[in-house]
């Protein structure tokens, strides 16, 4: 195969967001400046209430930039229809779906959704594409199970399922490990960073995991309150960046393990 | 979808038993017509008697016709509202849909009295009936609809279903102060509902707006599984769901309106038919519950029509009792045996 010339999946420029009102702009985060290359992990980190949902929320275009461009694929998204959208992008939300009278095998196949004719039948390719991202994720024994039936953990890697049977440049996480123990935290994490590099689709999730992040990911995304800092995170640690990411009053980073650690008094 | 073979046996079966419903349905009524001269005069051939030929043409068949059609319509337009508001609980009558159409033809045929007019002394006309009770639905229907962009909980819509039905109750009954008998009586039988009432002419009507909401119903079927995610997920997968709400919501009031005006509000049908559906076809898929709805629908409104014509006596019950009747305890039923409701 020719090898394509190396274009970030993901870009944004200059990119300020927040809540835009009549009297002025409540602006979260600004000059973000970040990009997202194939195949990478992206993990986007901060503390609660920072702007990280805002930021995916502007990613994805629910709500519009103040400032600022994102461009994926060299496309401007302000410029892209919801269904060119759903060709390039596709989401793990932290709601479930609305009806978990779907069967795990109905919902990876709704991913395939953009590509159907008006009535929504499925092509060969497209069930074929679904069962691939099935054994991708390794739940197969859950194909003909009932979305109500699974745990948290299984019905998070059906959705990360249903994600990759959309079959898009760039798949975007909000909070995938909420409400899992830890050996499935790292196992959701471990799977992204598996997918990312087995299928070299760009994946970028924000997680509260930053032991996990700092070990799984090619990159953080780490918003402060003041700015928004993105490296390897080999680099951020050198830098110093986690150490501003709390008050210091509880919590210390420790550099060597590339975890916090609660204060000793 | 997958284990589709599974389906066709069970298709194949309902369709075996709508039709036996239909036979039976028609061949039961008040006067006892022999089998040989049912089926003769369906299909053209001399009937021992020529009033049985009649009844069974002009009385019986379109009667059936119109359970087919009423029951499959309100299934259907029942599971539509269900997907689109993401509530097990939803159906025409419930969101009030039922309520706008008893409210149109409330003021029709008891409002004369008091607006005036040259209808004062006439009893509404038939179309003028139906043409009211069409616009009350679709205009209840837009209500929901606003309310449903404004508000996330979609329990709040059922509660505005709910208060629409006591505004409607309270102005129906205001509208009855000043009605007079003869009024209060057409509006009362129109309550009922009924099945018998439509000839030919009035069927064939029916027949070409029910086809729209059906050609419509199928085109909502991509739209109506995505939305099975919720609107987040369905707007990533590049759903306009503005278009598709709106597709869904002009569909059901459609359906709904339209046999609510010909054959008045008919309870339950919309509500259980979705769910005694879910029981036997195991998916959310709607390319597979909108044909089962439509079969199933169909079957329980024919034996429900069959029941309140009490064969054997020249009663006939009002056709709401009945689907009351069965519709209320399924959905006790499905409650108590699966503990939820799932749609």
């Amino acid at each position: 195969m020719i090898k394509q010339e190396q274009h970030p999946i993901l870009k944004t420029s200059n990119l300020a967001i927040g809540y835009a009102s009549k009297k002025e702009d409540t602006i979260i985060a600004s000059n973000i400046n970040i990009e997202l290359n194939q195949g990478e992990l992206v993990g986007l980190i901060g503390a609660n209430g920072v702007g990280k949902s805002t930021l995916l929320r502007t990613l994805t275009k629910v709500q519009d930039a103040l400032h600022g461009n994102i461009f994926i694929n060299n496309h401007n998204i302000s410029d892209l229809s919801a269904l060119h959208l759903s060709k390039v992008m596709s989401l793990v939300l932290t709601e479930t779906m609305a009806s978990k009278n779907l069967s795990v095998y109905e919902l990876i196949l709704l991913g395939r959704q953009p590509y159907t004719n008006w009535i929504g039948s499925f092509s060969k390719q497209d069930i074929e594409i679904a069962n691939k991202a099935i054994q991708q994720v390794k739940i197969t024994d859950l194909k003909e199970k009932k979305c109500f039936e699974l745990s948290d953990g299984q019905l998070q890697k059906a959705m990360i399922a249903r994600a990759l049977a959309q079959d898009t440049d760039l798949i975007i996480l909000d909070e995938p490990t909420t409400h899992l123990d830890m050996y499935h935290k790292a196992y959701i994490l471990k799977l992204l960073q598996k997918l990312a590099k087995d299928t070299h689709k760009t994946i970028l999730f924000s997680s509260h995991e930053i032991d996990l992040a700092i070990q799984l990911c090619d990159k953080l995304i780490v918003m402060t309150d003041n700015k928004v800092v993105y490296n390897t995170p080999k680099q951020l640690i050198k830098d110093g960046v986690f150490e501003t990411l709390f008050p210091k009053d509880l919590i210390t980073f420790d550099e060597t393990t590339g975890s916090f650690r609660v204060k000793s008094d | 979808m997958h284990n589709s073979k599974s389906y066709k046996i069970s298709f194949i079966i309902l369709i075996v038993i709508l039709l036996s419903c239909f036979f039976i349905n028609i061949s039961l009524g008040s006067v006892n017509i022999p089998l040989k001269d049912i089926v003769n005069s369906l299909f053209g051939g001399e009937t021992s008697l020529k009033p049985w030929e009649h009844i069974v043409i002009n009385y019986r068949l379109p009667k059936a016709l119109t359970a087919i059609i009423v029951g499959s319509g309100l299934g259907i337009s029942g599971l539509l509202m269900q997907t689109l508001f993401r509530n097990p609980l939803a159906g025409p009558f419930v969101l009030g849909i039922s309520s706008g159409a008893s409210l149109g033809v409330a003021l029709v045929i008891l409002g004369s009295g008091i607006f005036g007019g040259f209808t004062t002394l006439m009893l509404a006309s038939k179309w003028s009936i139906i043409i009211a009770a069409s616009l009350g639905s679709f205009l209840v229907l837009l209500a929901v609809l606003m309310v449903s962009l404004k508000v996330r909980d979609t329990m709040v819509l059922l509660i505005i279903g709910l208060m629409f039905a006591s505004i409607t109750a309270s102005i129906v009954s205001i509208l009855s102060y000043f009605g007079t008998a003869e009024q209060l009586q057409q509006y009362v039988f129109w309550g009922f509902g009924s099945l018998g009432n439509l000839a030919w002419d009035d069927l064939s009507v029916l027949f070409v707006i029910y086809i729209l909401g059906i050609i419509l119903s199928v085109f909502s079927i991509k739209s109506l599984n995505t939305l099975l995610l919720g609107e987040n997920y369905a707007k990533s997968l590049g759903l306009n769901i503005k278009q598709s709400q709106l597709l869904i919501i002009i569909t059901t009031s459609i359906l709904a309106g339209v046999i609510t005006a010909f054959t008045g509000p008919i309870a339950f049908i919309g509500l259980a038919i979705p769910h005694i559906t879910r029981q036997v076809f195991n998916t959310a898929n709607h390319k597979v519950l909108l044909p089962a709805v439509f079969l199933f629908g169909a079957i329980v409104m024919l034996i429900c029509d069959s029941i309140a014509q009490l064969p054997t006596s020249d009663l006939t019950l009002p056709i709401n009792a009945i689907t009351a009747i069965v519709g209320a305890p399924v959905v006790v039923w499905l409650l108590i045996r699966k503990r939820s409701m799932m749609f």
